[in-house]
């Protein structure tokens, strides 16, 4: 016999119509993934036609091919370039919350307190309005163009420090920290063999979500880099700029764009969720 | 855990652990040690401090300062106006529609959201089988760049023979100018962040309902308190403080929406009667449409402004609904 739970009112398996209800939700989650795949995989033609066709086409594979091999898209450099950017990016988000995450959540030094509400602060501060002066700085050095102006001011997150900060505080016993000084190990090789260690679920999530946001980030990328050499949605951005859009193209583009992160998501999707809810009870 | 690897040799543990405080002469490991224990804490703060005060708030205290510049790009530097930008900004009829436009899709995106996200995490609370598997698919559209979101809802809002006026003119309905009328553009827009950012809300209320206690709502049930009145009563009041937080988000995030609405058709200038112009396009159109620095400066320093004071006003309307609700249970 299967153990049933007992039915409090509270806690009873819900009935047909909260599942039909979230089936709905669902749906209209993926209906546009389907949509896309749909007229991704017609022609010019059958975007336009007022009986359309519930069934995918054939042509889904062409119609990449033509996003990819459009010279004024520059789908692979788009590609190359969000792959590089994302990656360094996350990489160093990550090192730096959790270096100062840590100081901040284990280690006593004066002004901490003080820094950690500005830290806390800076992150109701819509930073993107400073593009103009950081698109100054960017002439100035002559970076305009270049990846370095997209990856460099999105290197440190205020966020992510405090984000390192609240699960070191909870996760990380300050005994084991006091048991590697007294073995005499340095204080970075404590952070090294101790804190980085106990880190690593909450840093994974947060490269979970840094790499997110870095790869759909529009907005600075389209100001600062040439369209010859852009980020993924930079270059996506571009295939409707034509006189004559055809939806077919365009639309298996965009899910070509987003295949990347779909796969992201297949495999870290059940952390996402978790961070996210984690998050949210914390901050 | 990995400290515990290699023990230290007595020698080695000597000197921190077994030096006396008042211990007049150290040996130079052990000042070294001090200074080490000393110093590390700022060196580790330092490198985010220092990046990011170059890179995320120079940038934006000096935005106060290219505004009140008529700004040479040759130069690369700018000759004082005083507050010329903002007096020029704010006599642009542009700015004030792009002001409206923002602030109604604004509306539009985040209010309906709300509702469903609170909704859908009410239903995701329940005693659901693979609880895993719909809290990823809610969480599924937050994924797609919104850009890519743009050109997919675009398509099926298209005037001519997009899914939606097809679907309107087949259940005999006049189809809607979802490019042509300021509101259906907003309403248009406004579905697009609505479709990304629902799930992601709805998992952070959903967190949070977890975290009322059990008791209250068996409270509630013996005194003969339906699902609904529950919900009302007890679930609303603990969100309070969850619900303010995802409101001055979605304000920070909202009142400078550009990707969505410049992608909205294939010219990217928010409509030939600017009818989805939004402050953020406005602000982009001036420097690098116009190469008008100083403008564009002023408008972000408007815009910072106005997401404070918003911010300010979101907040105590949500503390209010909210504490309201809970005076009445």
């Amino acid at each position: 016999m299967k153990r049933r739970r007992i039915a409090l009112g509270v806690d009873s398996r819900p009935g047909w119509v909260v599942y039909g209800l979230l089936v709905t939700v669902l749906v209209a989650s993926a209906f546009p993934f389907y949509w896309s795949f749909l007229i991704g995989s017609g022609d010019a033609s059958s975007v336009n036609s007022p009986d359309l066709s519930w069934i995918p086409g054939g042509n889904f594979l062409a119609n990449a091919a033509s996003v990819v091999d459009n010279p004024a898209v520059n789908f692979w450099v788009g590609l190359r370039n969000s792959v590089i950017v994302s990656t360094t990016v996350s990489a160093s988000v990550v090192f730096l919350s959790t270096l100062a995450g840590y100081a901040f959540a284990k280690l006593r030094f004066r002004g901490s307190k003080t820094l950690l509400v500005f830290t806390i602060a800076t992150m109701a501060i819509p930073t993107q309005l400073g593009v103009v002066p950081l698109y100054i700085a960017m002439v100035e050095l002559g970076w305009t163009g270049e990846l370095g102006a997209v990856i460099v001011p999105a290197m440190t997150s205020a966020f992510g420090v405090f984000w390192m900060t609240q699960y070191l505080r909870q996760s990380l016993p300050d005994e084991l920290i006091e048991a590697a000084r007294v073995d005499g190990a340095s204080m970075f090789r404590t952070f090294r063999h101790v804190g980085a260690p106990a880190a690593r679920p909450a840093a994974a999530m947060l490269a979970l979500f840094t790499f997110i946001t870095t790869w759909t980030n529009f907005f600075w990328p389209f100001i600062v880099l040439d369209r010859n050499d852009p980020t993924l949605p930079v270059a996506l951005s571009l295939l409707q700029a034509n006189y004559f859009v055809d939806y077919s193209i365009v639309l298996a583009g965009a899910l070509l764009s987003t295949i990347p992160l779909i796969a992201l998501f297949v495999v870290g999707g059940r952390q996402l969720v978790s961070g996210i809810m984690a998050g949210a009870v914390k901050g | 855990m990995g400290s515990a690897e290699r023990h230290p040799t007595i020698s080695e543990e000597l000197p921190v652990t077994t030096i006396d405080r008042d211990t007049p002469v150290l040996s130079l490991r052990s000042r070294l040690g001090r200074w080490d224990a000393k110093l590390s804490p700022y060196l580790y703060v330092a490198p985010f401090f220092v990046l990011f005060a170059l890179t995320g708030l120079f940038p934006l205290l000096y935005t106060a300062f290219v505004a009140t510049q008529d700004w040479d790009l040759i130069r690369n530097s700018g000759t004082f106006v005083g507050l010329q930008n903002f007096a020029d900004v704010l006599s642009h009829r542009q700015f004030w529609i792009a002001l409206r436009n923002t602030f109604s899709i604004f509306a539009l995106s985040t209010i309906p959201q709300l509702i469903a996200a609170v909704t859908i995490a009410a239903l995701l609370d329940r005693n659901l089988r693979a609880k895993t598997f719909w809290r990823m698919g809610v969480l599924l559209p937050y994924v797609v760049a919104p850009v890519a979101v743009a050109l997919i809802f675009s398509n099926l809002f298209g005037d001519d023979y997009g899914l939606i006026n097809n679907t309107l003119r087949d259940l005999g309905l006049n189809p809607i100018g979802w490019h042509t009328e300021p509101l259906a553009s907003h309403v248009a827009i406004a579905t697009m962040v609505n479709f990304r950012w629902t799930g992601y809300n709805t998992l952070i209320l959903l967190a949070a309902m977890q975290a009322v206690p059990r008791e209250l709502y068996e409270a509630a049930a013996i005194d003969g308190a339906g699902r609904l009145r529950q919900f009302l009563t007890v679930t609303i009041p603990q969100l309070r403080a969850t619900l303010v937080f995802v409101v001055i988000t979605a304000t920070i995030g909202g009142l400078q929406v550009f990707d969505e609405p410049r992608m909205f058709d294939s010219g990217g200038t928010g409509g030939p009667d600017q009818q989805w112009l939004t402050v953020t396009m406005y602000l982009y159109n001036l420097g690098w449409g116009q190469f008008d620095f100083g403008r564009a400066a002023s408008v972000a320093w408007i815009l910072f402004l106005l997401i404070v004071a918003f911010g300010l006003v979101n907040l105590a309307i949500t503390s209010r609904i909210a504490s309201t609700e809970g005076r009445r249970s």
